[in-house]
């Protein structure tokens, strides 16, 4: 009976955090609505929101399916790069200014083949559509030669490397170094304009408590069930009759397009996409985040994603040199006392912390 | 009677080890056979074929003498009704046991699913076990538990890889009437097991195996008199 209490003493646990910080997203959302909070302040809600909802998208995988990417930066990147383009189109459109990148790529406007994302739903649409193709192709191959844990992981860093230099290109075609920036308008309206950065937040930690709930469902059902199976035991699954292939595609391509999301979120926020969102650091720090909130909990990686920002921001701000000693500080000591994350800090109470070591999910360590 | 498994002229090699040599045996419907054999004498490696995990460099494996199993996939070999305990129990310890049975059912479960998997449970004895995870139970009943997730979907051919590996001599004992409730006209049993005094009291018949060949087939009584396998395997 005791044991049969732990196992479901975990899983609602989980769902306490789940629902928790779903509470707290929406009161968020609320007080991004209502006000009185300043520019500043509703912007770094909103690059929050995007930094969690990609480590929401890590965790997925890495987690759950315990497939782990080092190179969600590239899916993110898909995103800013269209929504870009798109915010481009609509400046030129509105505005009649010529952006800087027409001048700097020596171009006379910009590419024809960028007319349609002048409309976001294309815009969106082919986000979601590249990143898609991008993953399944990339997963496909990968996965069908059954490359799995650590050469994974570096193929993916590889693959967001290489995306990187390509992109710092001027003749690929999207900004090379300078990437792209000097938007004008979002949605008919001026990008500066109040109104804009609260609707971006705002869309941002909506879509973010979306995919929260949505995950959270999907991985409490079936098919969360068989990613949890692949993870500790993929022969095991296989010779079941399940293939593995199919499931591992699936999720990889919903991460992917979360991440993708984000992206396209985060871009208009900041007013800048550049080859470095590419940099392997990016990739590595999103594992980052969801190790020191705690992976395959859903809830932990959003949690990660926030502190760790959230602190970054404030020290980029006063001692930006500082950071990477703390983030690696950070790092050892969750790694050392929460060897499963932040989480575990609600655990950590002397009579459940015997219990609590037993009811930890199996590493999902690659 | 048909043949179950059906194995020709196979051949396996790791590098430039030999792990199956022209191996041919056949196994029928409504048997239990027991594989045995000194280390390395390839149990394992014949079993992973079977199954699909390892590919022959030569030779064929007959599934209900139609299927070609050295061709499959992993998958398709167990959708077909071909399944396997791994050697180590392999179980989804971060899973309720009732769900790891439940994945054992296959993608289609069924509207008795529910039913199945509830009655599997009682018969391996793990019923009040049901809701925990499967890494908080003890090695016996991992063992029994990897079992009911490849019995219950009903397998016309079961692989058991050192099913008493490990276990107590009550627990072997229950192994032991477990395994003969699931001897079945319908279905072939196959058994890789070290402890022969198991092995004689489930199995029908024996194959001894050593370096990758045939050495024996007969009664398990026999295989104690064989002076070859007493010199290879059982020893003096």
């Amino acid at each position: 009976m005791i044991a049969l209490k732990r196992s479901l003493l975990a899983r609602a646990a989980d769902d306490r955090m789940v629902v928790a910080v779903a509470l707290a997203l929406a009161a968020t959302a609320a007080v991004v609505v209502v006000g009185g909070l300043s520019g500043y302040r509703v912007n770094t809600i909103g690059q929050l929101a995007c930094f969690a909802l990609l480590a929401l998208a890590l965790d997925l995988i890495w987690g759950y399916a315990g497939i782990l990417s080092l190179g969600h930066g590239l899916f993110f990147a898909i995103g800013g790069y269209v929504v870009g383009m798109h915010l481009l189109e609509r400046s030129v459109a509105e505005t009649g200014i010529t952006p800087d990148i027409v001048q700097f790529m020596g171009w006379k406007a910009l590419p024809g083949w960028w007319g349609p994302l002048e409309s976001f739903p294309v815009a969106l649409v082919a986000a979601m559509g590249v990143s898609f193709a991008v993953a399944f192709v990339f997963g496909w191959a990968s996965f069908r030669s059954r490359v799995s844990g650590v050469y994974f992981a570096i193929i993916t860093q590889a693959l967001v490397y290489v995306a990187m230099l390509l992109m710092f290109r001027n003749d690929t075609g999207f900004g090379g170094n300078n990437g792209m920036t000097g938007f004008q308008v979002a949605f008919g309206v001026p990008i500066q304009d109040p109104a804009v950065t609260k609707g971006l937040a705002l869309a941002s930690v909506l879509v973010l408590l979306a995919a929260l709930v949505g995950c959270r469902l999907l991985m409490i059902g079936r098919f969360g069930r068989l990613l949890v199976a692949t993870r500790d035991d993929e022969v095991r699954l296989r010779s079941l009759g399940y293939e593995t292939l199919r499931l591992k595609l699936k999720v990889w391509c919903l991460s992917a397009v979360l991440a993708a999301l984000a992206g396209l979120l985060y871009v208009p926020q900041v007013g800048i996409i550049n080859p470095r969102v590419l940099s392997p650091e990016l990739s590595i720090e999103i594992a980052v985040w969801c190790a020191i909130g705690g992976r395959g909990r859903l809830a932990g990686a959003i949690i990660g994603a926030v502190l760790v920002n959230a602190v970054k921001f404030a020290l980029s701000a006063s001692l930006p040199e500082l950071w990477p000693f703390v983030l690696a500080a950070l790092v050892i000591v969750v790694a050392l006392i929460f060897p499963n994350g932040l989480l575990d800090l609600g655990k950590w109470k002397p009579t459940l912390l015997s219990r609590a070591r037993a009811l930890e999910p199996r590493d999902a360590t690659p | 009677m048909t043949v179950a498994v059906l194995v020709e002229g196979l051949t396996v090699e790791f590098g430039r080890f030999r792990a199956l040599n022209d191996l041919s045996l056949a196994i029928d419907y409504g048997e239990v056979r027991g594989v045995v054999g000194p280390n390395g004498a390839g149990k394992t490696t014949l079993l992973d074929v079977i199954s699909g995990v390892s590919r022959a460099k030569a030779g064929r494996v007959l599934f209900d003498e139609t299927m070609e199993l050295t061709r499959a996939s992993e998958a398709e070999i167990a959708r077909s009704g071909v399944r396997r305990k791994f050697q180590k129990p392999s179980v989804f310890e971060a899973l309720t046991v009732r769900d790891n049975v439940a994945i054992g059912l296959g993608a289609k479960p069924g509207a008795d699913g529910p039913e199945k998997v509830a009655r599997m449970l009682e018969t391996v004895g793990l019923t009040s076990e049901a809701d925990r995870l499967a890494g908080e139970l003890a090695h016996g009943q991992k063992q029994w538990l990897e079992i009911a997730m490849v019995v219950v979907a009903e397998p016309k051919v079961l692989m058991l890889d050192e099913p008493v590996a490990g276990l107590t001599d009550e627990e072997t004992e229950r192994t032991a009437a477990l395994v003969k409730a699931l001897r079945s006209p319908g279905r072939a049993i196959i058994v890789v097991e070290h402890d022969m005094d198991f092995v004689e009291r489930i199995s029908d018949r024996v194959t001894v195996l050593h370096e990758g060949r045939t050495l024996f087939e007969g009664s398990m009584a026999r295989a104690r008199a064989d002076a070859a396998v007493v010199d290879v395997y059982l020893g003096r």
